[in-house]
């Protein structure tokens, strides 16, 4: 009976453990219409935009349309004006560095300055293709790229390039701007897409989180952006006021314990926490307290977007610059070599730009983050002994009290660099004068002329260095059962490996007290079975006394 | 003189007793599971268990130190050097030899020298430094904004740590105590509260008399 009492007291324990971890498990689909995009609290729909005059047409160009648009929006152009998308400007207020896409050096096509012409194909605006282009004129906004909903808007190249680029955008189909205007929506995951999933010159190829996957995405790819989900367009989370959205990898909010906003609050920030909450995990479990505890030094990301480039579009994780300019009978020409997930090759090599290595399904890197890049700009000058050199160092520690441990992507790539200074270059890749890389192969002359057109000091001449930039990921949020499991970092050589700053269990211990431990108890053991043998040898000689060891004193110590 | 079967181990004492080695025996598999020594279970599992389980643990460890004062029981574990040297004599030659146990158990001293010692120790010394460390652990979400929040918590572990393989150790030494003589005999009592105890002729009559259902 008492045994029994014990033993009930066990299983009444264990029960309880596991029986707690499951309601509401996996996450249920949301059913609605899936046509409809979820944009936050705008719902669009106050106005049939085929019904007004001035949106009769016919329209010529793009900036006819924008007119229109701003006869009844009248202070849009304002608002957007002051968008990152128009300016492509940024100035850090905590480095005072000057960031934007104006300005910075990447390591996928190098640089946007002096190849506005077909790098502003992504920006919101008309005709940027040189220094003259006017920031102050609202015709030049281009409304559509983020308003069509008919998905027959394209934008090309503001001008023309070399022969062998620009046949890329011939023979394309005249678009219908009555119809496109008239059809004029809040912008969804296409229109976004269009730019941001083809940043890096091709699909997912700088991001690795942000693919044309995710136009229609399965509901384990993302669990927020799928129709079989919540259907979220990009503005559900990048939330919007007066046409700018919160959200910038400038300046990552990377630890938010604000959680969410009564309504009317909080139109400013993407975190996880302005929906979630700063308490996430609901079930009041020992795991989802324990979780709730993790909140305060691990993104959500880190454990929510167990892999990125999921869902059949790779990544390029290595790009080489050093193997481009290559030529057949004096012609650039491309190779294939990968076939992605969702069938699709992708080109290993191509003349004007060097070779790439892709991954899929690629598990992230992890470090401490506290939402600031540092970047190497054009103006930084770096010891080339400091190989690979960091595009934008990611910085944050466990100390400063507003750093998480977050995941990463690693690009690597061999960029062309100034040997006499030791700074990075602009290279003018895109013109149809004869410096455009893209056309001449000469990878001297283009960086010459990339450097001249800013008045920039080149000392005359290159070499190729290693280089790595970090994209912090944040999209591709799996459903929650597909989260990573605790283990996959609370053990050695998981995915926090190189993690510093904090004590992890399961993956940190003290060998000495290890080793100290192993010997006590093996050595207990040892002496446990040199004592019984010796008791069986010696009842074994006393034999002749006829009587077992006495024990009625020995009661087990 | 007489050797008699007395009630030496009451119904709270044996629950207490057996609710302590299931609750420290999952705490062992959990805690070496969560350091890594074992993937008998999950990470999440392992740490669920071993939360739980602590909490149990506390709260019967709470009663059983109300228990032992208030009932007076506290005294068997008093420790004592007479006749400690025998008993340490015996398990290491004498046992050898044949001997006789050295130890009587009396009906106010059930444990031997040795014993009494050893589960002092294990009382204010182990069990202290795994709960307070434990406890420390546990709390961690209280104090993991204070400075240098991760080596303390480094040294709170590493202490958890060394203090649970001391644990594990009396667990296979005692278990392996059982062993000597008869396994079954040494655990009977644990199981039925009953034991050959050497009674005083006051005693005896005074159990016999008064409380019969401590005497058979």
């Amino acid at each position: 009976m008492r045994v029994l009492l014990c033993g009930l007291f066990a299983v009444t324990l264990l029960s309880f453990t596991f029986a707690q971890a499951r309601s509401n498990w996996p996450t249920p689909p949301i059913e609605g219409d899936p046509l409809t995009q979820v944009s936050g609290s705008l719902t669009g729909g106050s106005a049939d935009h085929s019904k007004f005059a001035a949106l009769k047409g016919p329209f010529a160009s793009g900036p006819e349309v924008t007119k229109a648009c701003l006869g009844c929006h009248t202070e849009s152009g304002k608002h957007f004006m002051k968008n990152i998308h128009w300016t492509w400007n940024f100035t850090n207020p905590e480095t005072g560095q000057q960031l934007g896409k104006k300005h910075l050096i990447n390591n996928f096509c190098t640089n946007a300055r002096g190849n506005e012409g077909m790098c502003a194909q992504c920006h919101a605006g008309y005709g940027w293709k040189d220094e003259t282009f006017d920031f102050t004129n609202q015709d030049n906004i281009d409304c559509l790229v983020c308003h069509d909903h008919t998905e027959t808007y394209y934008k090309t190249p503001n001008n023309g390039g070399n022969k062998s680029c620009s046949v890329m955008f011939e023979g394309l189909p005249a678009m219908d701007l009555t119809r496109i205007a008239q059809a004029v929506e809040l912008p969804d995951r296409t229109n976004c897409g269009a730019c941001h999933f083809n940043g890096g010159g091709g699909d997912n190829v700088k991001h690795g989180d942000l693919s044309s996957a995710l136009k229609h995405p399965p509901r384990d790819l993302d669990v927020h952006m799928s129709p079989n989900g919540q259907n979220f367009a990009c503005t559900a989370c990048h939330v919007t006021r007066n046409h700018v959205w919160a959200g910038s990898r400038y300046a990552v909010i990377a630890k938010d314990t604000s959680g969410p906003g009564r309504p009317g609050q909080r139109r400013d920030v993407a975190t996880c926490e302005s929906c979630h909450g700063a308490a996430p995990h609901h079930e009041g479990s020992v795991k989802h307290r324990k979780l709730n505890d993790h909140v305060a030094s691990v993104a959500c990301q880190t454990c929510h977007i167990p892999r990125f480039a999921r869902g059949g579009v790779a990544t390029v994780m290595n790009w080489d610059w050093r193997t481009a300019g290559k030529t057949k009978d004096g012609e650039g020409y491309h190779e294939h070599g990968y076939t992605q997930g969702n069938g699709e090759e992708r080109y290993t090599y191509k003349s004007i730009k060097g070779s790439f290595t892709y991954a899929e399904n690629v598990i992230p890197e992890y470090g401490w983050f506290n939402g600031q890049m540092r970047y190497t700009t054009i103006d930084t000058h770096f010891d080339l002994k400091n190989q690979p050199i960091a595009i934008n160092a990611y910085l944050g520690s466990r100390a400063d009290g507003r750093s998480r441990i977050w995941p990463f992507k690693r690009m690597h790539t061999w960029l062309p660099f100034d040997i006499g200074n030791g700074t990075l270059v602009y290279t003018h890749l895109w013109g149809e004068d004869p410096d455009a890389y893209w056309g001449n192969y000469d990878m001297g002359k283009a960086i010459a002329r990339g450097m001249k057109d800013f008045g920039l000091d080149y000392s005359g001449q290159f070499d190729y260095l290693e280089t790595v930039s970090y994209w912090p990921i944040t999209h591709m949020v799996a459903p929650k059962e597909n989260a990573v499991a605790c283990s996959d970092c609370h053990m050695q050589n998981g995915r926090l490996n190189a993690v510093t700053g904090v004590y992890l269990p399961g993956r940190d211990r003290n060998r000495w007290v290890d080793l100290a431990g192993m010997i006590l108890f093996f050595g207990t053991l040892g002496g446990i079975l040199t004592h019984s043998v010796m008791r069986g040898l010696s009842r074994f000689k006393n034999r002749h006394l006829n009587r077992r060891p006495d024990h009625t004193g020995g009661n087990p110590l | 003189m007489s050797m008699r079967q007395v009630l030496i181990y009451t119904l709270f004492e044996r629950f207490w007793h057996w609710a302590q080695v299931t609750l420290i025996v999952i705490m062992l598999v959990s805690g070496f599971a969560i350091h890594g020594i074992n993937q008998w279970m999950s990470f999440d599992e392992a740490v669920t268990l071993h939360t739980l389980s602590a909490l149990a643990l506390l709260a019967l460890w709470v009663m059983a130190t109300f228990w032992l004062f208030t009932t007076g029981n506290w005294k068997h574990y008093l420790p004592t050097a007479a006749g400690l040297g025998q008993v340490v004599r015996f398990y290491s030659y004498g046992i050898f030899k044949g001997e006789r146990h050295p130890y009587r158990k009396a009906y106010w001293r059930k444990h031997n020298p040795l014993q009494a010692i050893a589960y002092l120790a294990l009382k204010i010394v182990l069990f202290p430094l795994i709960w307070a460390s434990g406890i420390i652990y546990l709390l961690y979400f209280a104090w993991g904004d204070t400075p240098d929040a991760a080596l303390w918590l480094e040294r709170v572990a590493l202490i958890h740590t060394a203090t649970a393989y001391a644990i594990l150790t009396f667990v296979v030494t005692h278990v392996y105590m059982l062993t000597i003589g008869s396994f079954l005999h040494h655990v009977a009592p644990m199981v039925t509260g009953f034991d050959e105890v050497e009674l005083s002729p006051e005693e005896e009559a005074y159990l016999v008399k008064d409380e019969p259902s401590r005497i058979r």
